[in-house]
This record gives C-alpha cells, sequence and structure tokens, in this order.
C-alpha cells in the first residue's frame, strides 16, 4: 500500500517537510503530505485524484452511501463530504492503511465470510466496521443495524456475519 | 492424435467462434521472438510456457489462469478459471486468476474472441463456459501428459496426473513446471480431449471464496474508476435532463474561471426516435486536471436546454394511458392464445381479476459509469468497467474508423453491472469527448448523472384474469399487459417482436392451463429503457406469483397446493425463450416443496406473523422463495427469508448461494422502496435520498439458501435469486395483514392501504 502512496505524482503533494506557509498540513496512513490546492476540495478527491489512492470509493458525493468512508483520528467519516481544510490536521486511515503486518481482523473475516460480490462498497463497510468495533468490541445486533452504508449487491448477512467473526478473532488477539 | 515437436517455433492454442457457435481449438504458429501481439500481457511469461490462451505455467509451478468474463459481482473471476483449473488438474491454491483483456481477433472467417464469449448477460457465463473452458484445461493437460510421456518414455496412457504433477506407474514424478516448456512445443491433439466425469471433480462442486478477495479489502483491486492515465483531462457532463431535449444556449464564462477546468465542450443529443447508438442525452462536457475542478465547473455553468417532445410525460399519466389501453382492451398484439380463453370465462363459475402496476427502475451501480480512453491515429485504448466490451469495441471502431483489432479494451472488476453495462453509452461519450480534446479522458459520473440517465426497466400494467371451475381448476388464464416496450429504440431488438422484454409467450403457467391468452399493448414513453437485473422476470413474476396466490385465497385452497397442481406431473414442456428449449414442471414444484418445508408452511400461526411463497423459471434455473414477516406500525419486520435454487451442476456453491442472498435482498430491496418516476418529462429521482436502496438496518438478517442437488446441465446463478422473492414477499404482507399490494413500490402503497 506504501507503493502506492509513493506513486503521489502530483504537483500538489510534497513531504510535509517543505510545507509552504498556504497549503494544509494532512496525515494519510500515517505520512505527512500537504495540499495547496481548493481548500474546498472534498477529501476524497485528494486521496483518489491526488494520492492514487483509489481503495476509497465514489458513490453518491453527498454522504449517503457510505462508499467513501474513511478513519479521521479513528472515526468513520464519509471523505466525500469533508473538505481538506477539515480533513488538514487530523489523521486520516484509509482501506490501504488498515494493514499493518497482517491484514486486520476486519478484512480477514471479510475473506473467511466470503463477503465482497462486486466489491466496490466493501471498503467503505470495513471500515465502517473497524469504528464500529472499536466502540462496541462485542456488538449486538443493533449495533451492527446502525451501519448505514449501502450495498447493491445485498451482501448484508454476510456482513453481519463477518462484523460479528471479527469481533471474535480481536477478542482472542487480546487474550 | 499427432505430437510432432517443432521447438524453433512456439505453438499456442487459439480458440474462434466457429459456425454454430461452436468453439474451435485451432492451432497458431509463431516465431518465438518477437512475442506475438495478439498475447496478452498477462499471460506473457517465459516464451515457452503459455499452453492455451487461458493458461500460463511458471517454471516454480505457480498457474496463472486468465478470467476471460466480465466480474461485475457475479462471481465470474471465480467460477471459470475453476472450470480451467479442475481439468487441468491442479490445485485451486496453486493457482493465480488475472483478468483478460477483450479478446478480439480477424480470422479469414471474419472477427472472432480468441477466448470465447465475454459478456456479461442473460447468466450465460457458466452455461457458455461449462465445456469450452473445461476442454481448454483439459488440452493443456494433455499437452503435460504428451510431455511427461516422451520424458521418460513410457506409453501416455500410463501416465496420471495429479495436483499439477505427472505421476508415473513407478511413482516417478514431474511438476507442470518442468514440463510447461516441452509441452508448449507439442502440436494439439485432432480430437477433443475426454473430459473428466463429475465423480472426479476436485474443485467444481466445493465452496470456493472470490478468488481476489484479499485485493478488495485491501482496497489495491482496480475497477474502471480506478484507471488514470498520464495526461489524461478529467470529464464530467452537464446532460439535458429533458427526454430528448436539446442544448439552447450555455455560457461557460465562470466555467472556464475555475482553477483546473481546461476545456468546455458542447456534445450533440440522440436523434428523437432513432435507435440509441451512442450517447443517452445531449450535454456540455466541463474537461478539468481532477474530478474537483470538472465538478465545481459544472456547477458553474449556465445552461438553457430545450424541452423535447415527451414534456407531458408522468407517471400518473403513464398509468393511465396503460389502463386505459386495458379498459379498451384495442390495438394488442397477441402473444400466446392456447384453447378459447372466452369460451372458458363464459362457463366459469368464478372469474377473477387483478392488475399490477410495476415502476420504471434504474440499475444503480455503486460504481457509477464512466471510461478511461485514449484515442491515437492509428489506435485506441479503453478501460472500463463494462459487461459487454464487445459492444464497446465495436461502438469505438464506429465512430474513430479505427480497426476493431487496433482497439485495446481492458474491463476491471466493475462496481456492479445489472444489465446496465450491457450498454455502452458513457463510453460512445468518452470517445466523442475525447475526439474534440484531442487528449485522453477519464469520463465520471455522478450519482446525480446515473440516476437521471438510464437505461430504465420498463414501467407497465399487468392484468390478469383467470377462470375457476367448481372443483377450484383453474380452467382459464389471461395475461394482458400495457407496457412501455423494452425494445424502444434498440437497433438490436429491432426484428423481436414488440413485447419482448415485457411479457414472455411461454412463461408459467403457459402450456399448463388449456386456455391462455396473453395480450400485449404498447404504451408510448420517451424513458430510454434496457435490461435490469432477470429483466422480464422481475417485471412479469410479481404479477403472475401475487395473482397465483389470490386465485388460493378467493377460491380457499392452499397456495402451495393450488401450484403444484398447476405444475401437475414432472414433465418437459417447451419453452422457446431464454433459459429453453424446455421448461421443467417438476424441478420449479421441487423448489417450490423443499422451500414450503423450510418455511414450516402449513403450520397454523397466531403471533401475527404472515408466511407469503413463490417460485419461478428464469433463464434456465428455477427458484422459490418464502417469507415470514410482521407490520408494526410503519415497519416491516422479516423475521425470516428463505431461497431455495435449483441451477443444474453446481460450479460454486459458495458463489451460488452469495447470488441468491444478494439476488433476495436487491429484491426486497427495490420491491419494498424503488421506483423512478416522471413529471413534466423529467426523472424526479437525483440520488440515494430519493432512491433509497435498503440499508443494513432493513435488510434480513440472513437469508437461508438451500442449493437443490443436480446433475443437470449448469445454469448461471446471477439472476434466479431475483423474481420470485418480490411476490413471496408481498404474498407473506397479505398473509400478515389481509392488505394486498399490488402496485410497486409496496411500502408506500401498504402504508396507502392500510
Amino acid at each position: 500500500m506504501s507503493n502506492q502512496a509513493e506513486h503521489a505524482a502530483d504537483a500538489a503533494t510534497k513531504p510535509a517537510a517543505a510545507h509552504p506557509p498556504e497549503a494544509l498540513a494532512i496525515s494519510i496512513n500515517g505520512k505527512p503530505y500537504y495540499h495547496d490546492g481548493d481548500p474546498a476540495m472534498p477529501l476524497l478527491w485528494f486521496l483518489r485524484d491526488t494520492l492514487r489512492l483509489t481503495g476509497t470509493k465514489f458513490g453518491c458525493g453527498i454522504g449517503a452511501c457510505g462508499a467513501c468512508t474513511v478513519l479521521l483520528d479513528g472515526k468513520a467519516t464519509r471523505s466525500c463530504v469533508t473538505p481538506m481544510q477539515a480533513a488538514a490536521t487530523h489523521k486520516i486511515t484509509t482501506i490501504e492503511g488498515l494493514e499493518t503486518d497482517s491484514l486486520h481482523p476486519v478484512q480477514q473475516a471479510w475473506i473467511e465470510q466470503d463477503v465482497p460480490q462486486c466489491g466496490y462498497c466493501q471498503a467503505g463497510q470495513i471500515i465502517a466496521a473497524v469504528d464500529l468495533l472499536q466502540r462496541k468490541p462485542k456488538p449486538g445486533d443493533d449495533d451492527i443495524a446502525l451501519i448505514g452504508n449501502l450495498c447493491r449487491c445485498g451482501t448484508y448477512p454476510r456482513i453481519r456475519k463477518a462484523i460479528l467473526r471479527a469481533a471474535e478473532l480481536m477478542q482472542g488477539d487480546k487474550k | 492424435m499427432s505430437t510432432s515437436v517443432d521447438a524453433g517455433r512456439r505453438r499456442f492454442l487459439t480458440v474462434s467462434l466457429g459456425v454454430g457457435g461452436a468453439l474451435l481449438i485451432g492451432m497458431r504458429v509463431a516465431l518465438a521472438d518477437p512475442a506475438p501481439a495478439d498475447l496478452p500481457m498477462e499471460l506473457l511469461g517465459d516464451d515457452l510456457t503459455e499452453l492455451g490462451p487461458f493458461i500460463r505455467i511458471e517454471r516454480d509451478n505457480r498457474i496463472v489462469i486468465g478470467a476471460r468474463g466480465c466480474e461485475i459481482g457475479q462471481g465470474v473471476m471465480t467460477a471459470l478459471p475453476m472450470l480451467i483449473a479442475e481439468e487441468l488438474d491442479v490445485d485451486w491454491a496453486q493457482v493465480r486468476v488475472v483478468q483478460l483483456p477483450f479478446g478480439y481477433i480477424d480470422t479469414d472467417k471474419g472477427p472472432a474472441n480468441k477466448y470465447g464469449d465475454q459478456g456479461a448477460g442473460g447468466s450465460t457465463s457458466i452455461p457458455d463456459a461449462w465445456k469450452e473452458l473445461r476442454e481448454a484445461g483439459a488440452t493443456a493437460r494433455w499437452l503435460l501428459l504428451q510431455a511427461a510421456s516422451r520424458e521418460w518414455n513410457v506409453a501416455v496412457e500410463q501416465l496420471r496426473s495429479e495436483a499439477g504433477q505427472v505421476v508415473a506407474p513407478d511413482g516417478r514424478r514431474l511438476s507442470y513446471g518442468a514440463l510447461a516448456r516441452s509441452a508448449a512445443s507439442i502440436a494439439l491433439p485432432d480430437q477433443p480431449v475426454p473430459l473428466k466425469s463429475p465423480d472426479q471433480f476436485r474443485i467444481i462442486g466445493k465452496p470456493t471464496r472470490v478468488v481476489d478477495a484479499r485485493d478488495i479489502v485491501t482496497g489495491r483491486s482496480h475497477y474502471g474508476i480506478d484507471a488514470y492515465a498520464a495526461n489524461a483531462l478529467v470529464a464530467v457532463i452537464a446532460r439535458c435532463p429533458h427526454l430528448d431535449g436539446t442544448l439552447d444556449s450555455f455560457d461557460d464564462s465562470e466555467t472556464r474561471r475555475v482553477a483546473g477546468v481546461r476545456d468546455v465542450i458542447a456534445i450533440p443529443g440522440p436523434t428523437p426516435d432513432a435507435p440509441f447508438s451512442g450517447v443517452l442525452a445531449a450535454g456540455i462536457a466541463v474537461l478539468a486536471d481532477n474530478t474537483w475542478a470538472a465538478l465545481k465547473g459544472r456547477d458553474a455553468l449556465k445552461v438553457t436546454w430545450k424541452e423535447g417532445p415527451w414534456t407531458k410525460e408522468s407517471t400518473a399519466a403513464l398509468a393511465a394511458s396503460a389502463n386505459d389501453l386495458l379498459d379498451k382492451n384495442e390495438g394488442g398484439v397477441s402473444v400466446r392464445n392456447d384453447g378459447d380463453f372466452a369460451k372458458a370465462r363464459k362457463q366459469a363459475r368464478q372469474v377473477i381479476e387483478a392488475r399490477y402496476e410495476m415502476p420504471f427502475l434504474a440499475h444503480a451501480t455503486m460504481e457509477p459509469p464512466g471510461a478511461l480512453i485514449e484515442i491515437k491515429q492509428d489506435s485506441a485504448r479503453l478501460v472500463a468497467s463494462l459487461q459487454s466490451p464487445d459492444g464497446a469495441s465495436k461502438m469505438i471502431a464506429d465512430m474513430t474508423g479505427l480497426a476493431q483489432k487496433d482497439i485495446e479494451v481492458r474491463m476491471t472488476r466493475a462496481g456492479g453491472g445489472f444489465g446496465r453495462r450491457l450498454k455502452n453509452d458513457f463510453v460512445a461519450e468518452a470517445v466523442l469527448i475525447a475526439k474534440a480534446a484531442g487528449k485522453p479522458v477519464k469520463l465520471m459520473w455522478t450519482r446525480e448523472d446515473d440516476l437521471q440517465h438510464d437505461f430504465y426497466r420498463p414501467f407497465g400494467v399487468h392484468a390478469l384474469m383467470a377462470t375457476v371451475d367448481r372443483k377450484k381448476h383453474v380452467t382459464g388464464w389471461s395475461h394482458r399487459c400495457a407496457a412501455t416496450p423494452r425494445n424502444y429504440r434498440d437497433a438490436g431488438m429491432k426484428q423481436r417482436p414488440i413485447y419482448t422484454g415485457c411479457l414472455e409467450p411461454d412463461d408459467f403457467p403457459a402450456g399448463l392451463v388449456a386456455n391462455l391468452d396473453k395480450t400485449f399493448f404498447s404504451v408510448a414513453s420517451g424513458m430510454p429503457r434496457g435490461w435490469w437485473r432477470a429483466p422480464l422476470h422481475t417485471f412479469h413474476a410479481f404479477a403472475v406469483q401475487s395473482f397465483i396466490d389470490e386465485i388460493a385465497v378467493i377460491t380457499q385452497q392452499d397456495a402451495v397446493k393450488l401450484r403444484l397442481d398447476l405444475l401437475g406431473e414432472p414433465r418437459q414442456i417447451p419453452y422457446q425463450g431464454h433459459g429453453g428449449p424446455n421448461f421443467d414442471t417438476g424441478r420449479l414444484a421441487h423448489v417450490l416443496n423443499v422451500c414450503a418445508d423450510k418455511i414450516g408452511w402449513g403450520t397454523r400461526r397466531n403471533d401475527g406473523h404472515g408466511i407469503g411463497i413463490a417460485c419461478h423459471f428464469t433463464f434456465g434455473g428455477y427458484a422459490a422463495h418464502a417469507f415470514e414477516v410482521s407490520i408494526d406500525g410503519s415497519d416491516l419486520r422479516i423475521h425470516r427469508a428463505v431461497g431455495v435454487v435449483d441451477v443444474g451442476r453446481v460450479v460454486n456453491p459458495l458463489g451460488v448461494e452469495a447470488q441468491m442472498i444478494g439476488g433476495t435482498v436487491d429484491a426486497v430491496s427495490t420491491a419494498l422502496h424503488l421506483e423512478i418516476t416522471l413529471k413534466d418529462g423529467q426523472v424526479q429521482q437525483k440520488n440515494f435520498p430519493d432512491y433509497p436502496l435498503l440499508r443494513m438496518a432493513q435488510a434480513p438478517h440472513d437469508v437461508e439458501v438451500t442449493i437443490v442437488e443436480s446433475v443437470a446441465e449448469p445454469c448461471g446463478a446471477g439472476e434466479m435469486g431475483v423474481p420470485s422473492a418480490a411476490p413471496a414477499l408481498a404474498n407473506a404482507v397479505y398473509a400478515a395483514t389481509t392488505v394486498r399490494v399490488r402496485k410497486l413500490p409496496l411500502m408506500p402503497e401498504l402504508m396507502r392501504m392500510l
């Protein structure tokens, strides 16, 4: 995934060390970037068009579907309605940054339960699940039902199972 | 069988479509160096290790298999390579799957595809591939056995293969990787090689997870929207909101002041009444350095549109005109006429009638349409999420004058299809813009663009009438349908009857009721129409399977028994539509019986829950659904959802289960809330808040899927899970409330009626 981040070739993106006074500083997957373009540009387009971190998807542009969900300081956030000026100074984690040495337990559970069909919404679903499990390590049905991300393929039943499985895996990690 | 060696040349299989659609495995000979241009990069390895168009074997015995289909979530990227791996006789864990591009080739017999059919539509990927791709795998295995035979000087009949190795009678082993180089120089067999018998299957029929799931869950999987190219400008289009409207005037001075905006290009709309051969609507494209600048530039456009010829069109007017046609009963086209329905009606003890209204539907793929295109003097390259790469290739050729062989079409994993991408209007737009701009273009559609400019599932009203004798037998069946025809402005369907795609002549209960009349009435509308997952069947089954339930209620019969009585003895009856040539009444009865059993049909309930059931035959597959529901205020609670399917022999049970779960949820989502409405000749819905797909909270917790064991030839599985679910749900709502919903979407209608 760092590979993709290094593909960030846009002129607007340079190491934060060279932070010009007018630019916005932002941390994405642990790496510093700055943005000196339109401060109203949603984070989604900075991730995709500028950094080529394309795992975060565009689905509606109005924060309604959740395909663009990222973690902002650990909280699930719709990047398509988060302007760069609001995202700046925060720590962003995208789907590409979730895997550390090994897959995140949520990613692992997603594979185990064979969740994806088209797969397009799944990055957002996974990020939403990570956020949920941070807040509720043992989520109930009603907690899971609060995940409002849309899946057009109808993978919800397997998403439910995967979240419960991920909760198990994460409990196991703690032991 | 010839086994000549020609070490100076490399030989590889190629396939081309022969007479009657049969795949011919032929021989192509090319010099070893340079690599022939028609070998895809994906399968380029060491120069002598390609075995046929689908298989590369690495020296370390890793197996690379090319996936030819368009992966739209239906699982072909996993299931099709499984067929090859089975006959190649390798361990699935050894296999790496890569997506193949569109395989156009020129042959002396005309255009062909070296990979066979690559489109995604009509649930045909598995039945089309069942023989072809197993033969491709078996042929490669045959070559490897020949190579081992020569190496050891042991007769080939004495050799066997096992998990990517050839084993000699004395126990010696050679890996495919070690044999690949010499195998690739052996001439192909003259005759098709024998295939495994099903009891030898080690991969087919085994639950197999999505092969590229790791890429998906880590964000590495690439979709059409994820394609970028150096120097490409991002384009978004402001499209005319009026059906067949045109551009009056526009002022782009503000747009051109937006930082990053590079160009503004007007796009002419389609010719009214002429077949859609390119774009769907007139528009103005804004080209910019990035998506945000393009969107801002589009917002800054000042445009006035000229209304088209459909300004009076509205959903209410369409419903009125459909009902009026049915009331007057004039000008209909006879679709099928058996026996004498009029006579049956005269003699009937009871006549039962009902009308059902079906809305326009949008596809709303999670990944909106889009395309990345690069057009050069003598070549072009398209990267996009597609369902019809062949159509895209032809469209680019038509619009650029380039030969199809010079057009590279790369399909990526697609963020949903559901029939939307069988049309390539978005490719046409990208071509027009790229030609005008003289630069590569990445066309982006927003959700608003997508919901407002689609090829919608047709709108229509079904008028059903059944005649019943004093023994409660259904003696006559009339199905009159007034709808906006599916083949509106579709050049490909011009020769087909007007009712095609709206009313299927041989659909249940045709052939099972002696006196049957089916008539179609065409409703004029300016809405573009297209295929929407199990196109005709979602449109059809809701009416038919709701009506059966109504007959059962009115005549006080068991709804399962009534269906079984109609189906009668297990037998094959002719079915000329897609999925034929036969419809097996026994297989439909069986899925219905299993489904009734699973849901606990017939047990008396006193908890206010209602159970409903339905079944349907779609594209060669048989499915039944049952739901247990209750109504709590304005909430519909789905306590249980059961789906049973018979798709013949199953290639990947995990994939079929996924399609049943997804199909059921899709059907529930659509039935409960979704419709596209029109007012003043404009689509009213704009984004997900007014096209509210089901979310987790409303979806059934589980869909209990049963896959019926079958040794019948396999059919696909992508569409069978949809048609019977909506009527089963409506029947369950009736059982819980005694309110019969005859108009979709269900929830607004139910709330109105309760």
